[in-house]
């Protein structure tokens, strides 16, 4: 699905990621972990295309398209979607309205149809039913006065309604109380399936007690520097991040 | 509230930088000159000048004095300068003071008009002619400082609505003119109000009588057409007891070097239990992206609320050079009610001072403000609004939303709110925001599938959605437009 | 000056009081604290109507009323009958007692909560833990006034709670704070130390209670520590008597990722003054600040919020909500400060208060301080009365006038009773709001 190889990248003039290699296949899940400023953001941020991080080295090919020649919005029309650490808020615009637009433009850049209003409000309603939103939020601005959790839970609203090819779930377990977390986990796990992927970027372990991936990558300094299956989070746990980090010294 | 701020260097991706020269490039679309004969005055003020064009527009006796005393009074004033706007002073006497479209004798019929100036409305997009009955607006036009026509007058009139070039309503309704000419506003009011009563050439003359609901939108298209002439229409816009109209301003001013100085008044009663919605797209030539030509904007515009009335203003503000304008509602009547909604867009150099006063005297009376400013380039927009409650206003209630939003580094939003309370038994509320459209914002639109341009419009409409909702359907969807026009590829 | 010599007789009341404790306490670190804070509090003048951040609130006949220690004061009957009448019951809890300031193991009922979490008085905690007390206690709790080093110097003993990792606290713990004292005005001074693990919940009750008859001046500080990614809920209920005083501080430190939700209301108390100091430390918090006050009689009732947005992306919610009758009067001063660095804040404070009498009277002050450019701030204040056309409307349908006015009142102050996230609670307290709108005007 996606194959980065020796992916390095800069902002504002620093080198943060100094050669990432990655395979990802359809059906698999892949966590990637790391402490504070080891490069996970700049990685989901490299990948959709956000200016403020520039590629300096290395491919992307993503569908068999070199993925970091396509702008931000064809990235997202090919069927990349980034699930957002601090989800923005857009007043004025509902959610409704913001959706609607958002597939359509992916649809017209696939050739597809356009949704019936119809198609749309039906998809609505079952996926607001997966994360539990009520209507209220949907026809509320985008984000706008949104609590923490509920920003996370629209962002995996958005994933289900887009229902994309890969997903990058960057920190979206983060600042949220144990049932809003299980209610994130719980849609996410209803997207997965044999044809689609998902990256997670999580700072605590505790999201893959309910995202369960199949491999886990620890990324510092920029590299990934251990990987491993889903044992490898209970190692973290027990012995911290610095045991690796440590033995890389 | 924020200013100058200071941000990372310019770091556009390509395709912003080629949406600004997308902008810069795009000329201002309604700049282009008609080609007609203009019937215009020397340059410069004097009693003479007043004299002059009271006698061109054949103007009772009493309105010739009226405008000589206001010119000896304008005499006697200074030109204000508390607003935030900077510009170089105004040479008063280099400024021609009426031109009017040179015109053979009085027209019966939209047929009689100049066709070259009725392309100009065509292409002003005014449909003046008759698909206006099927949009259901009654047009009265001033090009320059004349009422060219003024459409569905006999519909109006079996209704009893008078609406009228206000030189014909002084000739045809001199009791109901001299009663409310100059009520609301007087001359005495300020600098600009006392240029215009002296000078005045053309404007619109509403009365809707008792009871009546006003069947359709009356509009009025202002345009400025001749070079270095003022503009100095003035409005009256009566509704009597019971009585419902809206009104539509729409401005327009061609692409000059020069900057052309419109000063207009706008005077409105509402009587007992009336409510008049009084709505603005002004799109006047703002400049170039260099800040050079565009039009200076003083504008005077007020309105009376008698028992139980209510006035309701609605402004877009996208042109002009300088705006300096505060629709201001005096609520005199108990339970009577203000409203102002206004979006002002400030691009390249513009200047933008702009707000509303809202007056509470009678008690029970609420107003509400709902002010968005949108700076872009190196312009500057600024809310100015005072809020005054009086001694006897019981139970006053005010709720006041001023947002901002900036959209480079080099321009300034301000707020001044002033809020003036004598009355221990009101409300006043304020909230105040100044936000950002950031990268952020487009690059997560952009994540979602959707191309920074439409990001920009959809973004900015959001922000002025509650604004465009109280616009009637036809001018808020050209209020979108414009707004779009204004702003493209102006993030940074 | 006459004055001049009353604060510095309330300067020296306090220290010497402090001498007593000090000299009591046989823990090295915590002494050595209270030494330093002595000597300040010695330098120190009390605040007066000139302090900007005291301006509205008189402290005059605070500071010159005789005391006692309440450490000195051995007879004190509570019994699990007055507990019972004190707690709130409509909900599941644990039950932590303090009887003026001490720990009352027999009426507390908190077994279960032994083995999930750390809790302690702080001078076990600090025989037990050196390390741990030495790097939380006394850390964020802003020494800037003389209430802060008179609290310092002269607490003998208070709450330690550690909340470990990960863990999730399903049941909310009630803390009573009882006050019972005759004689002298009672001085109990007393501190909590919360310090709250990574990933953890945790929702506490802090409830202050007065025995009638009784006289006393209670001076509270709590430090709140939050760890990465943890969610904290405290539910402060004050219910003091009406010749009491109750100066209360509360300091928190937040980290990236967490929830801290503080819900503050006042019904008693002669003077009280609250003061709430966040500090935002990381990107992604939440922060709420709610309170609800009802005052009456000659009720005096200071909130004072601080919200320090010191790093981007996250947000503060205020609403303060009050209610005053008689000849009380409500002060709000609530400071945002957003740093240069905190890019991206979103701060919404309000404040609504209304006006039942005459007499009654209310000062607010928003004050925001915004050195960033990309923030989204909003303050709102009102003050107004009640409705008078819904009021007849309500009373035309023939329902008596104390109850159209708490029917109207209640609906003013739901949004803030709504907020409380724990459904016995919020019922409680809709009943308290009802039984302090309608006590006598005899306060």
């Amino acid at each position: 699905m996606i194959s980065i190889k020796n992916l390095k990248a800069k902002i504002d003039g620093k080198e943060i990621l100094q050669g990432i290699n990655l395979e990802v296949n359809a059906g698999e899940v892949h966590a990637i972990m790391g402490p504070n400023g080891s490069g996970k953001s700049t990685l989901a941020n490299v990948l959709t295309g956000h200016e403020k991080y520039e590629p300096t080295g290395g491919e992307v090919i993503f569908n068999g398209k070199n993925l970091l020649d396509l702008s931000p919005e064809d990235r997202a029309r090919e069927g990349l979607f980034l699930g957002f650490q601090y989800p923005v808020e857009i007043p004025g615009v509902s959610n409704a309205t913001f959706l609607q637009t958002a597939i359509n433009e992916i649809h017209k850049y696939n050739n597809e149809a356009e949704l019936t209003p119809k198609e749309f409000l039906d998809r609505m309603k079952e996926k607001a039913k997966v994360v539990g939103m009520d209507n209220s939020l949907i026809s509320r601005s985008v984000n706008t006065g949104f609590s923490g959790g509920e920003k996370k839970k629209n962002e995996i609203f958005q994933l289900l309604m887009l229902n994309p090819k890969l997903a990058i779930l960057d920190e979206t377990d983060s600042g949220l109380d144990i049932d809003a977390l299980r209610v994130v986990s719980n849609g996410v796990n209803e997207f997965r399936n044999e044809n689609n992927a998902v990256i997670l970027v999580t700072h605590y372990q505790r999201l893959l007690d309910y995202i369960v991936p199949d491999f886990i990558h620890v990324i510092y300094q920029g590299e990934i520097i251990k990987s491993g299956g889903k044992e490898l989070a209970l190692e973290l746990e027990a012995k911290g991040y610095d045991w690796i980090t440590n033995g890389e010294a | 509230m924020s200013d100058e701020t200071s941000i990372k260097k310019d770091d556009l991706q390509a395709d912003e930088k080629d949406l600004i020269n997308e902008l810069t490039d795009s000329e201002y679309k309604w700049g282009f000159v008609t080609d007609i004969e203009e019937e215009e005055f020397p340059k410069g003020l004097s009693e003479d000048i007043v004299r002059r064009i009271s006698k061109i527009k054949n103007d009772p006796k009493w309105m010739t004095e009226y405008r000589v005393k206001a010119y000896k009074h304008w005499l006697t004033l200074k030109e204000p300068k508390w607003a935030k706007v900077k510009y170089p002073k105004i040479d008063f006497q280099n400024i021609r003071y009426y031109s009017a479209p040179k015109q053979k004798e009085q027209l019966e019929s939209l047929d009689d008009v100049d066709p070259e100036l009725l392309k100009t409305f065509e292409k002003l997009g005014i449909p003046i002619e008759e698909q206006k009955k099927l949009s259901n607006v009654a047009v009265d036009a001033v090009f320059d400082s004349v009422s060219v026509k003024t459409t569905f007058q006999d519909t109006l009139m079996e209704k009893g609505i008078i609406f009228s070039p206000l030189s014909e309503a002084i000739k045809n309704h001199p009791e109901l003119v001299k009663e409310y000419f100059g009520s609301v506003v007087p001359y005495t009011d300020n600098y600009y109000a006392a240029l215009n009563a002296a000078v005045f050439s053309e404007g619109s003359f509403v009365y809707i009588p008792k009871g009546v609901r006003c069947p359709m939108e009356l509009s009025t298209y202002f345009r400025i057409n001749a070079m270095d002439t003022g503009q100095f229409e003035r409005t009256i816009v009566i509704a009597d007891e019971g009585a419902y109209v809206s009104y539509l301003e729409g401005c327009t001013a061609p692409m000059r070097d020069n900057n052309q100085l419109h000063a207009a008044v706008v005077e409105l009663v509402a009587k007992k239990g009336a409510q008049i919605k009084y709505s603005t797209v002004q799109n006047w030539y703002p400049g170039d992206k260099d800040g050079k030509g565009g039009i200076y904007n003083f504008v005077t515009k007020r309105g009376v609320c008698e028992e139980s009335a209510k006035i309701s203003w609605t402004q877009v503000e996208t042109g002009s050079a300088i705006t300096w304008k505060y629709p201001s509602t005096i609520l005199k009547g108990d339970n009577s009610v203000g409203e102002f909604y206004s979006v002002a867009v400030t691009n390249n150099y513009q200047q933008a001072d702009t707000g509303t006063k809202m007056v509470h005297l009678g008690k029970n009376t609420k107003s509400t403000i709902v002010s968005k400013g949108i700076s872009a380039g190196h312009s500057n927009n600024s809310y100015r609004g005072l809020v005054k409650i009086g001694k006897h206003a019981d139970g006053a209630r005010n709720f006041s939303q001023c947002d901002s939003m900036l959209m480079s580094d080099k321009c300034g939003a301000h707020t001044f709110p002033y809020i003036e309370i004598d009355n221990k038994n009101s409300i006043v509320e304020h909230e105040a925001t100044t936000s950002k459209i950031s990268e952020d914002q487009i690059f997560y639109l952009n994540q979602r599938g959707i191309s920074t341009e439409d990001a920009v419009s959809m973004i900015v409409n959001g922000f002025c959605k509650e604004v465009f909702k109280e616009l009637p359907m036809e001018f808020a969807v050209e209020a979108t437009k414009l707004l779009a026009l204004s702003l493209e590829g102006s993030v940074g | 000056m006459s004055v001049e010599v009353k604060k510095m007789d309330a300067v020296e009341r306090y220290t010497a009081s402090a001498e007593k404790i000090i000299a009591r306490n046989k823990n090295s670190f915590l002494s050595q604290l209270q030494s330093e804070a002595k000597v300040k509090l010695s330098e120190m003048k009390f605040p007066t109507l000139k302090t900007e951040e005291w301006k509205y609130t008189n402290l005059k006949r605070l500071l010159s009323s005789e005391l006692i220690h309440s450490s000195e004061i051995d007879e004190i009957t509570i019994t699990s009958d007055d507990v019972e009448k004190c707690k709130f019951n409509n909900f599941e809890h644990y039950l932590l007692v303090f009887v003026n300031g001490v720990f009352n193991e027999e009426l507390s009922d908190y077994e279960e909560l032994k083995n999930e979490i750390v809790i302690s008085t702080i001078l076990k905690a600090a025989e037990k833990d050196k390390k741990l007390i030495e790097s939380y206690f006394s850390k964020i709790a802003v020494n800037k006034t003389a209430f802060d080093h008179l609290n310092l110097a002269n607490f003998t003993d208070g709450l330690f709670i550690k909340i470990p990792n990960g863990k999730i606290l399903r049941k909310p713990i009630q803390i009573l704070y009882i006050s019972d004292g005759k004689g002298d005005m009672t001085f109990t001074p007393f501190r909590n130390l919360f310090v709250v693990g990574e990933n953890s919940e945790t929702s506490i009750i802090q409830k202050y209670v007065g025995q009638d008859g009784s006289k006393y001046f209670n001076n509270i500080s709590t430090e709140i520590f939050i760890g990465q990614n943890g969610i904290m809920n405290i539910y402060k209920v004050e219910l003091e008597n009406e010749d009491s005083y109750h100066i209360n501080k509360t300091d928190v430190t937040q980290s990236r990722d967490t929830q801290f939700n503080h819900f503050n209301f006042t019904f008693g108390g002669k003077l009280i003054r609250n003061d709430i100091n966040t500090e935002l430390d990381g990107e992604n918090i939440e922060c709420t600040l709610n309170g609800l006050y009802i005052g009456n009689g000659n009720q005096h009732i200071d909130n004072n919020t601080y919200i320090n947005h010191a790093k981007p992306h996250s947000t503060s919610n205020e609403l303060y909500k009050g209610i005053l009758d008689g000849s009380s009067r409500g002060v709000f001063c609530g400071k945002i400060l957003v740093d240069r660095d905190a890019q991206l804040t979103n701060a919404y404070q309000n404040n609504n208060t209304i006006i039942l009498s005459d007499t009654a009277t209310v000062d607010t002050k928003p004050q925001l301080e915004i050195y960033a450019d990309d923030v989204k701030c909003t303050h709102g204040a009102t003050v107004g009365q009640l409705d008078e056309t819904a009021l007849f409307y309500i009373l035309s349908r023939g329902i008596p006038r104390d109850k159209a006015k708490s029917m109207l009142i209640n609906a003013f102050a739901e949004s803030v009773v709504d907020s409380v996230k724990i459904e016995g609670l919020r019922d409680e307290i809709n009943s308290l709001i009802y039984e302090h709108l309608n006590r006598d005007n005899v306060l």
